[in-house]
């Protein structure tokens, strides 16, 4: 390998220290009845980005801290140069302000309520422009590789994940993880079936323990609470089902194959919760849903998503660059438009998994530098928030 | 392509009792080159039935009651006989779990 941790990359450092890949000045929503007046300071200002969601009103308890956390951490991400959070009141408004703002990065509230929309909008959009003036003069700067936080989850997975894209993504963590970069890897549910080496993989047995009272209350309080059979029209996918996976097991082996042979998990993450305990690997708490997990990761603080796909998902994030790899050869023949990094040759084995490590690395460190993914490119920018259970 | 060493099965563990089909339009009655990764060791065996790409094929007799195993590990229960060389899919290997 000749990437290390002291490569340099041309990044953007923030004003916290973390180094961000991307320079996105974002337009927030607190709630969904904010979403139009971020559309249109997002229209008005270009170079600015609205993230609609559904969800921010009358949420309680666990679920608003997760609705909080999410959107505070996206906010602080630092491919995120500044950020206007719009809401229909001031109070959960300037909670994600204040959030935002222990960052040091620019950013800026304002609610709807006794303003109405054209008022709000005319004030976020001078304060967006504002930002764009600012985000826009910042330059790249050499960063080390060690200063990036990687993160995995994989969709659509076929048995070809489990050959190919997923062992190659496990390489890539072997190798750079050692280097000094976060990793993080989730998706409970479908680590069922493998929740045995999982628990393994911890780097201290008590970890080992959290994680698996973590996964076993998932079960038990999700999966049996709300299943009526045994989940064959979901887990597996009609996807994976149509790519040969049979069973749930067979796709939780596939999957874990992500974290490599060496690295092991360090901590456990809550859903959209930033890393504490240091560089190295983490288990964050997430729906295998490709868009929540993605977007949960981003609000923990992760730069660059590698995502291994067998029959293609074509799923990107507004702020994160989402990197799809894949093993599967009519996948690149008849979606190849949506491909990174094609490790097709592992199954012809003319390729080894560690030389598709490599091919993955180069291809983070070029994502790093600025080369827009294929999601980019074609616009995929799904946002999407985790809900816990029905609102107040 | 038909590069000749190019295997239409791939099996990762030596323990397992199916095989991967990583080639599209694989026909019954192939005579497969089948790899194991964990080793790149081979083996030849002939397919039954037409399987698509990424579905798996039984490297032996599996019995109503079996369980199937990949990567060395138990992916499930084996829910008809399936021959050696046979499509093993969701009509024939049920989850455990769930």
């Amino acid at each position: 390998m000749s990437v290390t941790g002291s490569t340099k990359f041309m990044g953007y450092r923030r004003e916290n220290g973390r180094v961000g890949v991307r320079n996105h000045v974002i337009i927030l929503p607190v709630d969904d009845i904010s979403n139009a007046a971020c559309e249109a300071v997002g229209n008005n200002i270009k170079g600015t980005l609205a993230l609609p969601h559904s969800y921010g009103r009358l949420q309680f308890g666990e679920d608003l801290e997760l609705h909080f956390r999410t959107m505070i951490g996206t906010g602080a991400n630092p491919n995120v140069a500044a950020c206007i959070v719009i809401g229909i009141e001031p109070g959960w408004t300037n909670r994600i302000v204040e959030g935002i703002a222990k960052t040091g990065k620019p950013v800026a509230g304002f609610s709807i309520e006794q303003n109405g929309d054209l008022k709000t909008i005319m004030e976020a959009s001078h304060k967006a422009k504002e930002f764009v003036h600012f985000a826009s003069e910042l330059q790249r700067e050499p960063c080390d590789v060690s200063e990036l936080w990687v993160s995995t989850k994989c969709g659509e997975s076929d048995t070809t994940t489990g050959l190919g894209s997923c062992p190659t993504v496990g390489n890539m963590y072997d190798k750079l993880i050692p280097e000094g970069i976060y990793g993080v890897f989730g998706e409970t549910s479908e680590i069922t079936g493998a929740e045995h080496i999982c628990k393994e993989r911890a780097a201290t047995p008590e970890v080992g323990e959290r994680w698996y009272k973590m996964w076993k209350a998932y079960q038990d309080d999700v999966i049996e609470a709300h299943k009526v059979d045994d989940l064959s029209d979901s887990q597996p996918t009609k996807g994976n089902i149509e790519g040969g996976l049979s069973t749930i097991e067979e796709k939780a082996l596939g999957n874990l194959e992500k974290i490599g042979h060496d690295c092991r998990y360090i901590d456990i993450l809550e859903p959209a919760e930033a890393p504490q305990s240091g560089q190295g690997l983490y288990f964050m708490d997430t729906s295998s849903a490709a868009a929540e997990c993605v977007t949960l990761m981003a609000a923990g603080g992760y730069v660059i998503h590698t995502f291994p796909t067998g029959q293609g998902n074509v799923i990107g994030n507004p702020i994160v660059p989402v990197v799809k790899i894949t093993a599967n050869p009519r996948t690149v023949r008849t979606m190849g438009e949506h491909v990174d990094v094609d490790v097709t040759g592992i199954l012809r084995r003319d390729m080894t998994i560690d030389e598709a490590g490599d091919a993955l690395i180069d291809m983070i460190v070029r994502t790093a530098n600025g080369r827009a993914t294929a999601a980019e490119a074609l616009g995929h920018r799904e946002f999407v928030m985790t809900k816990l259970y029905r609102s107040a | 392509m038909s590069i000749p060493n190019i295997p239409q099965l791939l099996v990762h563990d030596h323990k397992d009792n199916v095989g991967v089909v990583v080639v599209e339009g694989l026909k019954a009655g192939t005579d497969m080159l089948c790899v194991v990764t964990a080793d790149n060791s081979s083996f030849r065996m002939t397919s039954t039935a037409d399987v698509p790409i990424g579905h798996k094929i039984a490297l032996k007799d599996l019995k109503s009651g079996d369980t199937a195993v990949k990567y060395g590990e138990d992916i499930g229960k084996i829910v008809a006989d399936i021959g050696a060389g046979g499509h093993v899919h969701t009509h024939n290997l049920k989850t455990k779990r769930w």
